[in-house]
């Protein structure tokens, strides 16, 4: 079976690397490329980044990022950020991205997610998926989160979206709880758990994270890698750190 | 003569795959022509997608013969070296045939699911720069059968050939461009070839 896979999750806006809480508040917290080399030193699995105002500002991702990543990583990555087209995709992968993650222009077209699966094998394709739990307990999936005057409920149930989703050719599918996001109180391991049993696809644990328990409860839950930012970027946890801590708790990492 | 040569089938990531071989100082040249192709010392066929799509480009750009002619080196990577096969269950296509065998469905099960992505751990292995207890990175959903070929073999709910050798082919199911330290020592020992 794989490792448990640790993911470190770049917000970029604009080719540079920033941090908010709860979708808010960016700040720059540096360049692109030498954020990706820190983390691939430290040990991560593989590395998001997503330009996270690019679908609320209606435009795709710039390639030429990408493009700086790619020739000095050896680790996979995958980029996010207004990709709605096969073009656009295309592109992406081509500046050496391993896998497109497609969140808002998605939900406005869900034909999109097979169109790319089609072109580039679901192994490609990733969904994202921002959900937000209300105060009744109901699941439900926002789009446009990288801007907040922008960010609309779509109406869809998280669950039944993730179903279609993976129906439809996603490869793996990325669960930001968006209601946990920057607060480290811990990943929302119900919802984890009933998206695991929900779909056949690699499931990512995404918002939340806090402590080195939070991430052994995540692949305790069934995920197949956890992602976080803020824990990681403000040095709270050293990965090289939470790689001995999974595997003092039984779990395969790669060391 | 070109020294190393990627085919670029005009999708996917074979600009990763270039620069991975560029950070072991070795410039590779990315062409799809079957001539500049076929007088390279060292060739990659780099492949994603689906095996009807990738099988037809080769068709379309006049690459199959030449490929089956093939007596220096080529590495395929992925689907690459899955279209090295006879046949695949994917769409029921049919492969270049310079190794016995099939590429079949991985099938999906509780905490095993599909696609395999992901680092996984390769068990055994002789030559090509990798050991037992190496992890390397794959993201796959269809693998070639087990056989003699196979030089490196990882687990996912049945023995996946992680690597495989053949007379002057060498396979990567996995993706040695992303596989940090292990990947780069199996790009090297492919240079060595």
């Amino acid at each position: 079976m794989p490792a448990a896979r640790i993911i470190a999750c770049l917000d970029v806006v604009g080719g540079r690397v920033v941090k908010g809480v709860q979708f808010k508040d960016h700040r720059d917290i540096g360049d692109i490329v030498d954020h990706a080399l820190r983390y691939r030193d430290e040990g991560a699995d593989e590395l998001v980044f997503y330009d996270i105002t690019a679908s609320a500002d209606r435009r795709s991702l710039d390639p030429a990022w990408v493009r700086r990543v790619s020739a000095v990583i050896d680790i996979p990555f995958s980029v996010a950020g207004g990709i709605g087209d096969i073009e656009t995709a295309a592109r992406c992968l081509g500046a050496g991205a391993d896998k497109v993650s497609v969140n808002s222009p998605a939900l406005v077209r869900p034909g999109l997610i097979a169109e790319l699966a089609d072109a580039f094998g679901r192994q490609c394709v990733v969904l994202g998926i921002d959900s937000l739990r209300a105060s009744d307990g109901r699941l439900t999936v926002k789009q446009y989160t990288g801007r907040p005057e922008a960010t609309q409920d779509t109406g869809r149930e998280t669950i039944a979206w993730a179903v279609e989703g993976a129906r439809l050719g996603a490869g793996e599918i990325v669960l930001n709880c968006i209601d946990r996001d920057g607060v480290r109180q811990g990943y929302d391991l119900d919802q984890l758990r009933a998206l695991v049993s929900a779909v056949d696809v690699p499931v990512i644990a995404s918002g939340g994270a806090g402590t080195l328990a939070h991430f052994a409860e995540a692949f305790a839950a069934g995920a197949s890698g956890a992602l976080a930012a803020s824990v990681f970027h403000d040095r709270r946890i050293a990965i090289p750190d939470l790689k001995d801590y999974l595997a003092e708790q039984g779990l395969e990492v790669r060391r | 003569m070109t020294a190393l040569a990627i085919l670029d089938l005009g999708y996917g990531n074979v600009d990763s795959i270039r620069l991975a071989f560029a950070r072991l100082g070795v410039e590779a040249v990315l062409t799809a022509e079957p001539a500049v192709a076929e007088a390279s010392e060292r060739l990659v066929l780099p492949g994603v997608g689906a095996a009807g799509f990738a099988m037809a480009r080769l068709h379309d750009r006049g690459l199959v013969a030449m490929l089956k002619r093939r007596t220096a080196p080529l590495l395929g990577i992925c689907l690459g070296m899955q279209m090295m096969f006879e046949s695949s269950d994917e769409g029921n296509t049919a492969l270049l045939g310079l190794v016995h065998g099939r590429v079949g469905a991985l099938d999906p099960a509780p905490g095993r699911p599909v696609p395999h992505m992901g680092w996984t751990r390769i068990d055994e292995a002789r030559g090509v720069g990798l050991a037992a207890g190496d992890y390397v990175y794959f993201a796959h959903s269809f693998a070639c059968d087990d056989g003699p070929a196979t030089v490196a073999r990882a687990c996912y709910g049945r023995p996946i050939p992680a690597a495989i050798r053949h007379g002057n082919l060498w396979g990567a199911q996995f993706h040695p461009e992303r596989s940090s330290a292990a990947g780069a020592r199996f790009l090297q020992a492919f240079l060595g070839a």
